[in-house]
């Protein structure tokens, strides 16, 4: 096309190759690297956080990450007044937008959510496996043994290594190009051709063999009276990422749930987490139980079992010395016993005191005063033994 | 597509000129959306690397993605001016968007704010980004961040007066304070008093900075002890890209209703096909779209420009009697942008005629709720200049560089009826300590008390004066 001299000196179109241009995806992976590293320094908040723990496995959650604002010295905006524009008939007193809840506190100090008005708020999307990569790589399963070999081993094939030799059907064209690209390019000219014998790559596989161990958790909640909610919330966002960590870490775990008050029962995950009963608490009645299922379904040979027990500590001072005798038992046959007492206040425990003479490595406690100690919990609980 | 693309800009181009448009050589670029939304994060082709700008790329392209919103234009205040189109764009999104820019260029070259602005600033920005990355390299990326962190938190506050003195290189030794005299019988005037000539020339300290300062940039880079070379180097470079960016943040209402009068003039005179016509109407009313909840510059600068327009080609009696003559309303328009900055702008032109046709209305938080709170003209008139006074942020000077005698900075907000941001302003303040290496004080107003904020590089403290 031909073009006047005075149009080109004006203007010109170009359309180069942009391809190369990544510069807003490499400072994108630093803003999600940081967003990673925010939640690795948030997870005790980030574990407990009411969100999650009622999402019922709703895979993404908003959760909020302050420490990534960009700050800035900038105005209040509730405090401020702004002007909009209607479409008309607007009168004083209409009202256009909703404004969100704690905005009304007026220290200057709220924390207001992102709302239709304009605030900049950044909250970020966590995926609930996201958080588990992070929280799982503290945990481990305990004193973990190897039972019943024969019935639990896995062969798996992994193509983990190349070589010059194989069977042809195994040929991994990328690197074979690869070479002979490379080595034709010492020769000056970076072509594919000509392509040697030695330029040949084969993919090859190792035989694996894994040992696979059964486990089940015993899961024994008090649900009686003198549990509040603090208490039931601390004892649910344990079970819900023990139950997450057991289900993703091993493919062959079973878990029960006991739950009890005066006398201990059976029942589902779901009833589990969701029961609130009155009444007294006999602990030994959930030690009763677990050693029942395990006489009928759990044979130690072949599981390694693992009993938890959540309670505030408040158990008949009459039944503790019974308490002793069963965990005592139910370590006999137990990978690791776990009691995780919520006790906010520091009261005194009968439970706590008298499992304090319990000198055995199978026995591991922690003692919960706030929601944040969920983390701790599970960290003291899920170490392996060194 | 290339050849019809190139047809259009030579004929928009040469209606521009003809309708008096002055701009820089053009420099159009195609590019595809990722690139588009990458330059649009970070303000410029070619910027220094920093995850802030990553955050905003993310943003704004995710928006992209599900179709909620798009970049019309993007433009390069440069000489020769870039202006970069979307790879997608139909030729009618094309046509609207080159009218827009080449009103945008216009305005860079010709309104007062500009002239000083850097037109090399492209390869300025370049050169910086090069620097940066070499000090990433010298002293890790970690390093180089938390630098950048800490200067990006401050980076508004500069002084971006068109004229302005050079820091005055202060003195910090102690002075003498002299008696004047100003004529040679002044004693006589204290004839029958005690001589106390003595006392007032009493060593005083003088003040540090003299007046206070408004570009705490500048302050910092020059004053902070704490800061390495390759530190004051940054803090340079920053201040330079911040000059640059100043002026459009002060004229963004008129800016955009420059261009968006001159894409709806300039298309008008084209021979548009009646589907090219719908598709036109339809973008040009996504662009001038008033919001219930802020105020949308294209469209307000819009109306300003439209009702200068109207008044001067149309003179009432009043304005006849102060010698406007009718028809000079596109004569006017052009003063305007050439001398004015969007605070001029509104109070000068933005009538109570037009803001009772335009509705606009003043809202605030009432009751957990955004309500309409005044309609009156001069409120909703001044409340819009107020906030757009320091480009909407709040102004801040360095009272004291020497406070307490011990170095620590004291720093004053010119309150004005607005609060600070209380949560923002406690994270804000450890960057500052981290950028000046002692205390930092601010001092501002919560619910009208004298309120001092501190951080002592432990904790943040707040106290009534």
């Amino acid at each position: 096309m031909r073009v006047s001299e005075k149009e080109e000196k004006q203007f010109v179109i170009s359309q180069e190759n942009w391809s190369l241009h990544r510069k807003g995806y490499q400072d994108q992976e630093r803003h999600v690297d940081k967003v990673k590293e925010a939640i690795r320094d948030n997870l005790p908040e980030l574990i407990s956080e009411e969100s999650i723990i009622m999402s019922n496995g709703r895979d993404v959650i908003k959760i909020p990450i302050r420490s990534l604002d960009e700050y800035k010295i900038r105005y209040n905006y509730d405090k401020t007044k702004h002007v909009g524009q209607g479409d008309g008939d607007s009168q004083v007193g209409d009202v256009i937008a909703r404004g969100t809840e704690d905005g009304e506190s007026g220290s200057g100090q709220g924390k207001q959510a992102g709302d239709k008005a304009g605030q900049d708020y950044y909250e970020a999307e966590v995926t609930i496996a996201e958080l588990e990569n992070v929280l799982f790589k503290e945990m481990e399963l305990p004193n973990l043994q190897q039972k019943e070999q024969a019935d639990i081993t896995t062969d798996k094939v992994e193509f983990n290594d190349i070589r010059k030799k194989g069977l042809m059907g195994n040929i991994d064209k990328k690197r074979t190009i690869i070479t002979a690209i490379k080595r034709n390019a010492m020769k000056g000219k970076a072509e594919i051709s000509p392509l040697n014998n030695d330029d040949l790559r084969f993919k090859t596989w190792d035989e694996v063999t894994k040992p696979e161990s059964k486990a089940v958790v015993l899961a024994m909640m008090d649900t009686s009276g003198s549990m509040g909610a603090f208490e039931k919330y601390c004892a649910r966002s344990f079970f819900f990422w023990m139950t997450r960590f057991l289900r993703s870490k091993y493919e062959t775990v079973e878990i029960e749930f006991i739950a009890h008050h005066t006398e201990a029962k059976v029942v589902t995950e779901e009833a589990f987490f969701s029961k609130g009963e009155s009444g007294g608490t006999i602990c030994s009645s959930a030690y009763q139980k677990a050693l029942e299922l395990i006489a009928q379904k759990y044979n130690p040979t072949r599981f390694n079992i693992y009993p938890v027990h959540f309670s505030d500590g408040e158990n008949m001072t009459s039944d503790n010395e019974k308490c002793l005798k069963l965990v005592n038992e139910l370590m006999e046959v137990s990978s690791m016993f776990g009691y995780g007492e919520v006790n906010a206040h520091s009261r005194y425990s009968t439970l706590m005191n008298t499992y304090k003479k319990l000198d055995n490595p199978k026995f591991r406690h922690y003692v919960l005063k706030g929601n944040r100690d969920v983390y701790e919990a599970l960290k003291s609980l899920f170490k392996a033994t060194v | 597509m290339d050849k019809k693309l190139h047809h259009a800009i030579a004929e928009i181009t040469e209606i521009a000129s003809g309708f008096g448009l002055d701009y820089f050589p053009m420099r159009y670029e195609i590019c595809p959306a990722d690139i588009i939304y990458t330059f649009g994060a970070y303000g410029m082709p070619t910027r220094f690397t920093h995850w802030s700008f990553g955050k905003q790329f993310h943003k704004m392209k995710m928006q992209y993605d599900f179709g909620l919103s798009q970049i019309y234009e993007l433009v390069i205040n440069s000489n020769p001016c870039y202006a970069f189109l979307l790879d997608t764009n139909s030729l009618i999104q094309n046509k609207l968007i080159i009218a827009h820019v080449l009103a945008h260029c216009d305005f860079f070259k010709n309104n007062v704010r500009f002239s000083n602005t850097r037109r090399d600033m492209v390869e300025s920005m370049t050169a910086t980004a090069e620097r940066i990355a070499d000090y990433e390299m010298l002293h890790g990326k970690e390093e180089i961040e938390s630098f950048l962190d800490a200067v990006l938190a401050i980076q508004e506050h500069i002084d971006p007066s068109i004229i302005r003195p050079k820091l005055p290189d202060y003195n910090l030794e102690e002075e003498e304070v002299e008696t004047v005299r100003k004529t040679a019988y002044d004693d006589l005037w204290n004839i029958d008093q005690p001589a106390n000539d003595k006392k007032s020339t009493v060593p005083k300290r003088k003040k540090f900075p003299p007046n206070p300062e408004k570009d705490l940039l500048l302050f910092i880079q020059e004053y902070s002890r704490e800061l390495e070379e390759w530190q004051r180097d940054i803090l340079t470079m920053l201040r330079e890209e911040m000059l640059y960016f100043w002026p459009q943040l002060e004229t963004k209402i008129m800016n955009e209703g420059w261009a968006s009068y001159w894409h709806q003039r300039i298309l008008r005179e084209m021979d548009l096909t009646s589907d090219e016509t719908i598709e036109f109407a339809k973008l040009n009313a996504n662009v001038v779209q008033p919001s219930q909840t802020t105020i949308n510059p294209y469209y307000l600068g819009l109306k300003i420009f439209e009702d200068i327009e109207k008044r001067y080609d149309h003179p009432n009696e009043e304005m006849k009697r102060i010698g406007i003559k009718p028809n000079s309303g596109r004569e006017k328009m052009f003063e305007v942008r050439e001398i004015e900055s969007d605070i001029s702008f509104i109070r000068n032109y933005l009538t109570k005629d037009l803001m009772k046709k335009e509705d606009l209305y003043l809202f605030e938080k009432k009751n957990g709720n955004y309500q309409i709170t005044d309609k009156d003209y001069e409120h909703v008139r001044d409340q819009l200049v107020s906030m757009r006074v320091n480009g909407s942020f709040p102004y801040i000077v360095v009272e004291d560089g020497d406070y307490s005698r011990n170095g620590e900075l004291y720093l004053k907000h010119g309150y004005e009826g607005t609060e600070l941001d209380s949560r923002y302003l406690e994270n804000v303040l450890p960057y500052i300590y981290q950028l000046w290496g002692r205390t930092v004080h601010l001092e501002t107003y919560v619910e009208n008390k004298l309120t001092l904020y501190s951080y002592d590089g432990k904790k943040a403290s707040r106290s009534f004066i």
